[in-house]
């Protein structure tokens, strides 16, 4: 099955069915770089012979990755979605598909800071719409996917990321930022724009989704063991 | 088996069937969307909802498989408010533009909305609209009208193997697209039109030209390739306004390739409609009995061996046979049929039949192609041969130059007779798979006998078909494809010359004097002698026609009645859809008056006499249907495998989309040829 590559007759649209401009700039082409390289062989490892396909998310993931190393846009362009396909032997068709269903894998350009801010119930309930406020200015944006003018974010709007618990919260790139009001909001954009990377996590003093002002049971001297019976672990990242 | 009872019909069906198909069994009509019985099951429409006994909820019926004593009920109140509500959903994002859609009449939609739907809609919102996409110069879109069955999806990964066509995004946002915005690259991307069940999916040449009801629909046989292809001809008026495949599992299951169905158009341009005949260098229009005296009088002296016919790829039996009873009467053996100079062996048949079958590819378990390009030679029998290989187990072995990708696994196995040697030497890895196969296929292309060693070719791939046990008396793996639709029948007829008589190329550079060509553009008209007199009975103004000293219009093939035989030895019936233009005439009736003026009238005044003419020459022409047959006497043809050349084979088909005098007429196989055979690079977006 050879004869997956495009037929390159693009673009022969008769009048009222041509091809929809495109709304922003695909490169030319794509290629692997080294680190994308070594971890292509890791990944498609995993695979029995035959079922490299099953790669295809991983490798849609990779590409955003590499992407963001070289232009700083995290986006997958529709030339590596057919170096993609070239890699995993599928028909370019089956990776344009998985691309474009899943919200996670960019096909157009984002800004350097992709900014994921859930609205749904408990952050809205939580004051989401201060945090959207916020980006939007800070930002300089008027609304959800738009750039903004420098290029350094995205605002999207997503549903719940699964961190009621530390509503509202947004997902910047890959880290998520809890606990957020209008103010940390501000201060956390402006961070990154100043090119720092504040620490992710619930942006008030709160230790994981653990009680605000720390704990209300288990009050006692923290001893050699927990209350659990087991040797007392503290974790240590997030 | 599993016994099911049906609205207390009780039926039984294989296991493993679908409560769907036991639903069929019993006579129920289920209506359906996504289900195609050719294609995988998708189960996305829920339109098939049926309540089963002990289930909680109404059931999916296409993709629920049976079970012994089920008690299936397909027209309760519950299943009828299923329907309803489905047809509802359906209806919100379809628009209501049935005035002005092709599918208008012919739409299951529209049908079942009838049949299933409710009287009303409640849906008083906005609906989703979706851009048109570009899927080439013969599939015209509404995507607005999709209700993503998936079907067209379903069939060019599966029964096409052109996966190029895909549901992006999801949800509301869903649309079927390649994506990329470019034309499919399928010869069988016609059938995506009649199996969408919605008019998203629409004929472009045919757009906005006929509602189905004011059509005449005449069953014929598609002759734009040698696969036999059972047709539909659909006119109005004098006019072929669109050809769609008629269902015969045994040859083209549903499906025809989309030069058959697309180069109707061809039958309206550069027509022959009236004789011509040159005189003093330039053509004039005659009369007939003009032009029959003319030639009456050419022919007055000449003698019987200065004189040939050759017959075209697109010709009937009848004509073919009344040529060749004319040319005996005139005293001339130089018959031929071979304009390609394809070496065959005629003396028995087997020997240029697929005589396989079509429907036995089926039951193959190994290939090998030998000068061969099925895809561009017979789509339908390739996406046979696909269909076999998605069942696994079917090593296929090609021996030819590198073509287009033939849409399954292929071994190459070399591109010259050498490896047809190696094969039959057993040096070859590829042996050992035809060796272990119990029912392997050798199947020759024209790019392996039109040419000097093609008779050592078919000699050497009978050997090898003998020697791997490609031929058992309840086992024909001998196989022979053609492109020409007439050719077979002409073999059958005997339309070569007999020893002594002159061949096709004996007949060029002044071998006859008087040269009468039945349709036969292909020969390369310039080779002709400068003296030779040529008579071109025919239907388009082609190569033929333009060399022609006299000009006799013909009927093309949806205009008379006629017989066909294709690829595998198949006679099959045709019907005469409308009645060919101004003076053209049926071909055979053309000879038959002719016949006449020159004092040899041929024996025959009406088609059933001729259709027993036929039977007298070939009893095969009497025959009805093609049963299945083994190989008993296993002496090859006429050949020497040892001789065989050195040349690499070429390609029968350079151009799919221009290969016969229709063709090369019709704009719509011209924009094809243009968009996907020559494509213009452009820069990328």
């Amino acid at each position: 099955m050879s004869g997956h590559a495009s037929a390159e007759n693009i673009g022969h649209g008769s009048p009222g069915h041509a091809p929809a401009p495109s709304t922003h700039e695909q490169p030319s082409s794509f290629t692997f770089d080294a680190q994308s390289e070594a971890e292509i062989g890791r990944i498609l490892a995993k695979y029995p012979e035959g079922r490299q396909a099953s790669g295809v998310m991983p490798l849609l993931y990779l590409v955003q990755d590499q992407m963001r190393r070289q232009t700083g846009s995290a986006w997958i362009p529709r030339v590596a979605m057919d170096a993609v396909a070239r890699r995993l032997t599928m028909p370019p068709i089956r990776v344009y598909e998985v691309a474009t269903f899943y919200l996670m894998f960019n096909i157009r350009p984002v800004g350097r800071y992709h900014l994921q801010i859930c609205t749904t119930t408990p952050c809205w309930l939580r004051g989401s719409d201060e945090v959207v406020a916020a980006c939007k200015a800070v930002a300089g944006v008027s609304k959800f996917e738009e750039m903004s003018p420098d290029g350094m974010f995205t605002l999207t709007e997503v549903e719940c990321l699964g961190a009621c618990v530390n509503a509202p919260m947004m997902q910047v790139n890959d880290d998520y930022y809890e606990d957020l009001d209008g103010d940390s909001t501000r201060r956390l954009l402006e961070a990154l724009k100043r090119g720092e990377t504040p620490p992710r996590g619930p942006q008030i003093d709160r230790y994981n989704s653990a009680p605000v002002g720390g704990r209300t049971t288990l009050l006692g001297e923290v001893g050699e063991r927990s209350a659990d019976g087991q040797p007392d672990r503290h974790p240590d990242t997030v | 088996m599993a016994k099911v009872t049906v609205d207390g019909i009780q039926v039984e069906v294989a296991n493993g069937s679908s409560v769907l198909q036991a639903c069929e069994a019993a006579g129920k009509e289920i209506p359906r969307f996504c289900y195609h019985e050719r294609l995988s099951i998708a189960g996305n429409c829920r339109m098939c909802l049926v309540e089963i006994e002990k289930a909680p909820k109404p059931v999916a019926s296409c993709g629920y498989p049976v079970m012994d004593g089920m008690v299936v009920r397909t027209d309760t109140e519950v299943v009828r408010r299923a329907r309803r509500a489905v047809m509802e959903f359906l209806l919100i994002n379809h628009p209501l533009d049935c005035p002005i859609c092709d599918q208008g009449g012919q739409c299951d939609l529209q049908d079942q909305a009838f049949s299933y739907g409710s009287d009303h809609s409640r849906y008083a919102e906005s609906k989703r609209a979706v851009q048109d996409k570009y899927l080439g110069p013969l599939i015209k879109t509404v995507m607005t009208r999709c209700i993503q069955c998936t079907r067209c999806v379903r069939f060019a990964s599966e029964v096409a193997g052109v996966p190029e066509l895909g549901a992006t995004s999801r949800g509301e946002n869903m649309e079927i697209t390649t994506y990329v915005e470019k034309a499919l690259t399928s010869e069988l991307s016609g059938n995506m039109i009649d199996i969408c069940p919605v008019g998203a999916l629409t004929s472009k040449p045919n757009a906005f030209t006929a509602r189905p009801w004011e059509l005449n629909r005449t069953d014929t046989i598609d002759v734009l390739d040698a696969t036999g292809t059972n047709i539909r001809a659909c006119a109005r008026g004098a006019e072929v306004l669109s050809i769609q495949p008629r269902t015969n599992d045994e040859v083209n299951e549903e499906w025809m390739s989309d030069k058959g169905r697309f180069s109707f158009d061809g039958l309206r341009r550069r027509r022959l409609d009236r004789p011509w005949l040159r005189v003093h260098g330039r053509l004039q229009p005659v009369s007939w009995q003009d032009a029959f005296v003319a030639i009456a009088r050419r022919l007055e002296g000449v003698r019987g061996e200065r004189i040939g016919a050759i017959a075209g790829d697109l010709c009937d039996a009848e004509s073919m046979v009344a040529l060749k009873d004319l040319m005996t009467a005139l005293g001339s053996g130089n018959v031929d049929c071979r304009q390609d100079g394809a070496q065959y062996d005629t003396s028995r048949r087997e020997f240029y039949t697929f005589n396989t079958g079509i429907a036995g590819i089926e039951e193959a378990d190994a290939l090998l192609l030998v000068g061969c390009n099925p895809r561009h030679e017979s789509p339908v029998i390739n996406a046979r041969i696909r269909k076999r290989w998605l069942a696994g187990n079917f090593p296929v072995g090609v021996i030819a130059s590198p073509g287009p990708d033939l849409t399954y696994g292929v071994e190459l196995l070399g591109d010259r007779p050498s490896a047809l040697t190696a094969l039959i030497e057993g040096g070859a890895g590829f042996t050992e798979a035809l060796k272990a196969a119990k029912r392997p296929m050798i199947v020759v292309g024209h790019a392996a006998i039109a040419r000097e060693d093609g008779a050592a070719v078919l000699a050497a791939a009978w050997a090898l078909a003998s020697a791997v046990g490609a031929l058992t008396p309840d086992w024909h793996g001998f196989n022979v494809l053609h492109h020409a639709a007439s050719r077979v029948a002409a073999l059958d007829l005997g339309f070569v010359p007999r020893p002594g008589s002159r061949s096709v190329a004996g007949m060029m550079s002044g071998g006859v004097d008087v040269l009468w060509l039945l349709g036969a553009d292909e020969i390369g008209a310039g080779r002709i002698g400068p003296d030779t007199f040529v008579i071109y009975q025919g239907h388009h103004g082609d190569a033929g026609a333009a060399r022609a000293d006299v000009i006799l219009p013909g009927a093309a093939y949806v205009e008379k009645p006629g017989t066909y035989v294709n690829t595998e030895g198949r006679v099959q019936i045709a019907f005469g859809a409308v009645f060919p233009p101004g003076e053209a005439r049926e071909d055979w009736r053309i000879l038959r008056a002719f016949s006449e003026v020159v004092g040899h009238t041929l024996p025959y005044d009406d088609l059933p006499a001729v259709r027993r003419r036929l039977a007298e020459v070939n009893p095969v022409f009497a025959r009805q249907g093609l049963p299945r047959f083994g190989a008993s006497d296993l002496s090859g043809p006429a050949g020497n495998p040892a001789a065989l050349g050195n040349a690499a084979f070429g390609n029968a088909i350079h151009d799919y989309y221009q290969t016969n005098v229709i063709s090369r007429a019709s704009a719509t196989m011209a924009e094809c040829s243009r968009i996907l055979v020559h494509p213009v690079v452009q820069a990328a977006e």
